[in-house]
């Protein structure tokens, strides 16, 4: 705050009051605060960095075996460097295109490049996270299918995300289903059951899936659209670039997480939302939209569009709430799959895999380890195990390693990605053998 | 300065009505499409769906505004009005030639709850 | 400069490589196991580029760009303030930005500590007993808080409230939040200074309303003298008051929203706190209720154990989870290194100053321009365009006239309740030089509108586009490069 004693003075006197305090005159007095608040004192900035490392050695950083949505992939050195332009990052939403056409055009690449991996025609320019976009994906299904109401969710979709999906679907009054799991895969006859009901609005299914399986989705599509209805598919972004596609699949929807391109998982935020749809369902699709359009001189430029979709204009009768995107974050997956292009994140999914098909080959080597499902998997698998899971993770922390995710029930979840190398690999089930 | 033309029925939501046997042509007023600026888009129903006097059956976008189309009539949307699918800004040239939907009234007596040209006129001086 | 305009798809040459990755050795082809049905189908057609080429494009399109770095920011509403740069350089610490969020509790102590004292600071601040630090973005607080109103009200079974009242001059985000949470929305009339009216609201209270959206100062900048009144007639009906922590700055540090009788808040860490808007997000809406709420606020929860350790838990009562995690953590490094450097008496005059900034702006200009609301403000003010309208010169016109000054434009055309809305907000972090400038600039701007109003009406003039067709991207959507290609 860069005022001097005298500068306040001046001002003052131009307003023409006597104190600062003359400005809160219209505050009853009642409310004024004028107790003590309960924060620490000032710190210098030397203190401040001190008292963050001593936050941070109470963390143990841990190479990670860990998945179920977030990933360890490798962030190449640049992009923190140029997230870090601050006309990138102080900037707000692009409202004043004329002096926004940084943000802008990088909001219409991300677009691209969410269209390229989905193979969907329109994407937004990102939501909060892959739960709220699944969420979102969810009453754009019951918006577009006017007068139904119901929504399908596969229970091999996140948990997390299909937690969400419960809590939004139960203040907005969507009735939202469950389908059981068979065999760590959707039970697609039980979902058949669902739909042949007649009262589907849409059903959302995952690629892959919580347990890193991919789903065979043949001929679902049809049978959605049959009764009426609308697919969603919530996919790992990076994974799209060797699995099939939402479109690939016949989905009208596409939703996911943006953490597996690249971004640091810091603690579990902040990534970005991606939600992408077919040209019909556009004008059901939230968020912002950045379009292509000329200015006066002819010059290609970039511009918010399709704003009367939205809840400024549209209030009570938007689509969504949503005002702000993750920009920045987008900003972060534009700049990575920019970098990696599309060779190198091919090769981000087969380092993965043959990481995870190395690992699981070696585990169920040791004899503690025993399949769980028989199906084709890309960068996470489901192993159960004789061992107490608590006294092997505990284990391989004090190791050094974040171990796979428990399920429970003895059942565990482990993620690869390209950064584990064969020498950790090998030292993570060397440790978990010698328990 | 917005026209209101004769010889149709209007509701004070700014759409007009004209009655043919047990069709109604349904589209937005002059003073409605003024009031939007440039339409961008149409959103229309589909054939075959109902339409109720008092609720909305689509929307009229313009670059910074919305407006829901409220029905003036109940019954069966019969028809739709294709061309506005790529040519939205029809609308703008001529709100009375280019209708949006086309309805089976289901009680044709709602017509005669609606506001002639004259009364609709006071309407938008006001 | 010469000028820019390339997307990164443009620089793309076959085999060109940006990025290294380490060699294969694993010996095994596990995409190979995967039935080719279920593998993609279609080329990947993204950009291949070098890390130059990236380097350069992404530097060219950050000067196409205005940031606070840049210049003035007085966009109202908004709350622009200087970001610190300290602030960044904490939250890219590795001992937080490498923590998988399952990690266990036992490995990730640190960041549950700020994690928690971050509730405790801000419910200090705001005068609650607890808080959620899981939205992540304002709309997405107040969704959360509105749950809260809902899960509450339904609990005790009573299911009849329904209806949410919401001031009209309110922002578009407060009815639509309530859509989303189910409500039906009323509104409540405001009077011509934007207050809202007192008798206007009493027949709305009955038992079906679970309560009540405001800001405070309202959206012209206006504190709600009325506050406690509406609070106790709210209380009365059995309604809650729920507080739209947008316009909080210019009370930070001088009245806190719990002891004004609101039970909900929500707080935009990217506005009070400082933390960067990054060009739309992300931001965080941590979320405060008085203590009759706590244990509706949602899953997870970070509380701390009487062995010191802090732990995430889940409730019963809960309204269930909003995020897939703890929320946007890396956000909240920053609003916590930020309280932290201002201290418990530091933070006292951050809203003092921003109120002083902007009477001062206020009063400075409202000999060109017309004020509708005497009287002092708050953080922030609307003019309703300049005094002289027999220039033609519209808001629109004047704030594009700005850019070509090198400051940012207010937030025009709202509130709706002028036809020329123009609100400017400065916030603390502005120096007088930089108000007197921007004083100094809108004065000419307003002699231009006089003397050469032509030169206002065609701005802005100096910028890289100018006069965008936004009918005809909404016309015709031009949504991704493929279109572009094709439309080319």
């Amino acid at each position: 705050m860069p005022h001097t004693e005298a500068d306040i003075r001046e001002m003052l006197d131009r307003i023409g009051v006597e104190s600062i305090d003359d400005l809160y005159s219209d505050v009853p007095s009642e409310v004024i605060f004028k107790e003590e608040y309960d924060i620490p004192e000032a710190m210098s900035e030397v203190e401040l960095r001190k008292h963050f490392e001593e936050l941070g050695r109470k963390n143990s950083r841990l190479v990670s075996f860990a998945g179920r949505g977030v990933y360890d992939h490798y962030s190449p050195s640049v992009i923190p460097h140029l997230l870090a332009r601050s006309e990138f990052y102080t900037a707000y939403t692009p409202y004043q295109p004329e002096i926004s056409q940084g943000t802008l055009t990088y909001i219409f690449e991300y677009q691209s490049i969410i269209c390229e991996l989905t193979g969907m025609e329109a994407s937004n320019a990102s939501m909060y996270d892959g739960s709220t976009a699944a969420a979102e994906a969810m009453f754009m299904m019951v918006a577009s299918a006017k007068k139904k109401n119901r929504v399908l969710v596969s229970s091999t979709v996140l948990p997390q995300v299909v937690e969400v999906m419960k809590t939004y679907a139960h203040f907005h009054g969507v009735d939202l289903t469950v389908i059981p799991e068979k065999d760590g895969v959707t039970d697609l006859d039980a979902m058949r059951e669902e739909i042949a009901k007649g009262d589907v609005a849409g059903a959302l299914l995952p690629t892959p899936n919580k347990y890193g399986i991919v789903e065979d989705f043949t001929g679902v599509a049809d049978e959605i659209h049959a009764a009426k209805g609308y697919l969603a598919i919530y996919a790992d972004p990076s994974a799209l670039a060797v699995l099939r596609t939402p479109a690939g699949w016949g989905a009208d929807v596409a939703c996911g997480d943006g953490q597996s391109l690249g971004m640091p998982m810091q603690f579990g935020g902040p990534y970005l939302g991606f939600l992408a749809c077919s040209k019909g369902m556009l004008r059901k699709m939230p968020g912002r939209v950045v379009g292509a359009t000329t200015d006066a001189d002819g010059k290609r430029a970039f511009v918010l569009t399709l704003q009367a979709r939205e809840q400024h204009i549209r209030r009570e009768k938007a689509t969504s709430n949503i005002c702000s995107n993750q920009s920045l974050m987008a900003l972060y997956a534009t700049i990575y799959v920019a970098l990696m292009g599309k060779e190198g994140l091919k090769e981000v999914n087969r380092l993965s895999c043959d990481g995870a098909h190395y690992l699981c080959g070696k585990l169920l080597e040791t004899g503690k380890f025993t399949k769980v499902f028989d199906r084709p998997f890309l960068k996470e698998f489901v192993l159960e195990t004789s061992l107490d899971v608590e006294k092997m993770n505990k284990a391989l922390a004090e190791a050094g390693f974040a171990g796979p995710v428990d399920l429970g029930g003895g059942k565990v979840e482990f993620a690869v990605t390209e950064q584990r190398t064969r020498e950790e690999i090998d030292r993570f089930v060397e440790v978990i053998a010698s328990i | 300065m917005s026209t209101v033309k004769e010889n149709l029925r209007y509701s004070d939501s700014h759409e007009w009505v004209k009655v043919d046997g047990d069709i109604a042509t349904i589209g937005i007023s002059d003073y409605a499409q003024h009031a939007l600026g440039d339409i961008v888009y149409v959103d229309m129903p589909e054939v075959g769906d109902e339409v109720t006097a008092g609720e909305d059956f689509g929307a009229v976008e313009s670059v910074k505004a919305a407006s829901d189309l409220i029905s003036p009539v109940s019954g069966e949307v019969v028809e739709i009005n294709e061309a506005l699918e790529d040519e939205p800004e029809l609308v703008n040239k001529d709100a009375f030639e280019n209708w949006i939907i086309k309805v089976r009234l289901s009680d044709p007596g709602e017509v005669d709850a609606l506001l002639d040209a004259a009364a609709y006129a006071k309407l938008c001086e006001e | 400069m010469k000028y820019y305009d390339k997307v990164i798809f443009e620089l793309s040459r076959p085999g060109r490589k940006g990025y290294s990755l380490p060699a294969d050795n694993f010996g095994v082809d596990g995409i190979n196991e995967i039935p080719s049905d279920l593998l993609r189908q279609e080329p990947l057609d993204l950009p291949e580029v070098s890390e130059a080429d990236v380097v350069r494009h992404y530097t060219n399109l950050s000067q196409k760009n205005f940031g606070v770095d840049t210049g003035f920011y007085p966009l109202g509403s908004c709350t622009m303030k200087y970001n610190p740069k300290i602030n960044e350089e904490i939250a890219a610490h590795p001992a937080f930005t490498a923590l998988h969020p399952s990690q266990s509790e036992e490995s990730v102590q640190g960041a549950l500590e700020l994690y928690y004292n971050l509730q405790r600071a801000l419910s200090s601040l705001a005068g609650l007993k607890e808080f959620t630090l899981n939205p992540y973005a304002g709309a997405h607080g107040e969704l959360t808080g509105l749950m809260v109103m809902k899960h509450y009200h339904q609990s005790r079974g009573d299911m009849k409230r329904t209806k949410v009242i919401v001031p009209d001059s309110a922002h578009g985000t407060n009815p639509a939040s309530a859509m989303v949470a189910g409500f039906e929305v009323v509104e409540v009339k405001s009077k011509p200074n934007g207050s809202i009216d007192v008798e206007d609201l009493k027949p709305l209270l009955d038992d079906t309303v679970a309560g009540i959206m405001m800001t405070n100062p309202n959206t012209l900048g206006m504190f709600e003298t009325e506050i406690m009144e509406i609070a106790k007639l709210v209380h009365e009906a059995g309604g809650l008051l729920y507080y739209d922590g947008a316009n909080l700055n210019p009370l930070l540090g001088k009245v806190r929203p719990g002891d004004m009788g609101f039970d909900i808040m929500h707080i935009n860490l990217h506005k009070t706190f400082s933390t960067p808007h990054g060009g739309g997000g992300p931001g965080s809406g941590p979320v405060g209720v008085a203590e009759h709420l706590t244990e509706y606020l949602p899953n997870p929860r970070v509380v701390k154990g009487e062995d010191g350790k802090f732990h995430i838990t889940t409730g019963d009562k809960s309204l269930g989870s909003v995020s897939s995690f703890l929320g946007n953590f890396g956000v909240m490094m920053k609003a916590y290194a930020y309280i932290l450097t201002l201290g418990k008496e530091g933070i006292r005059n951050v809203g003092p100053l921003a109120t002083l900034n902007a009477n001062y702006i206020k009063e400075s200009l409202k000999d060109d321009y017309l004020l509708p609301i005497e009287g002092v403000c708050k953080h922030e003010f609307v003019f309703d365009g300049l005094k002289d309208k027999s220039t033609g010169v519209t808001t629109l016109n004047v704030a594009k006239r700005l850019l070509d000054y090198g400051f940012h434009a207010p937030t025009i055309y709202f509130p709706l309740l002028f036809h020329e809305s123009m609100m400017i907000e400065p916030t603390e972090t502005e120096s007088r030089e930089t108000l007197d400038e921007f004083i100094e600039v809108l004065h000419k701007v307003a002699k231009e509108a006089r003397e050469t109003p032509e030169d206002v009406k065609n701005a802005p003039l100096t910028t890289p586009v100018r006069k965008l067709d936004e009918t005809g991207a909404a016309k015709n959507p031009i949504l991704n490069y493929k279109q572009l290609k094709n439309a080319q």
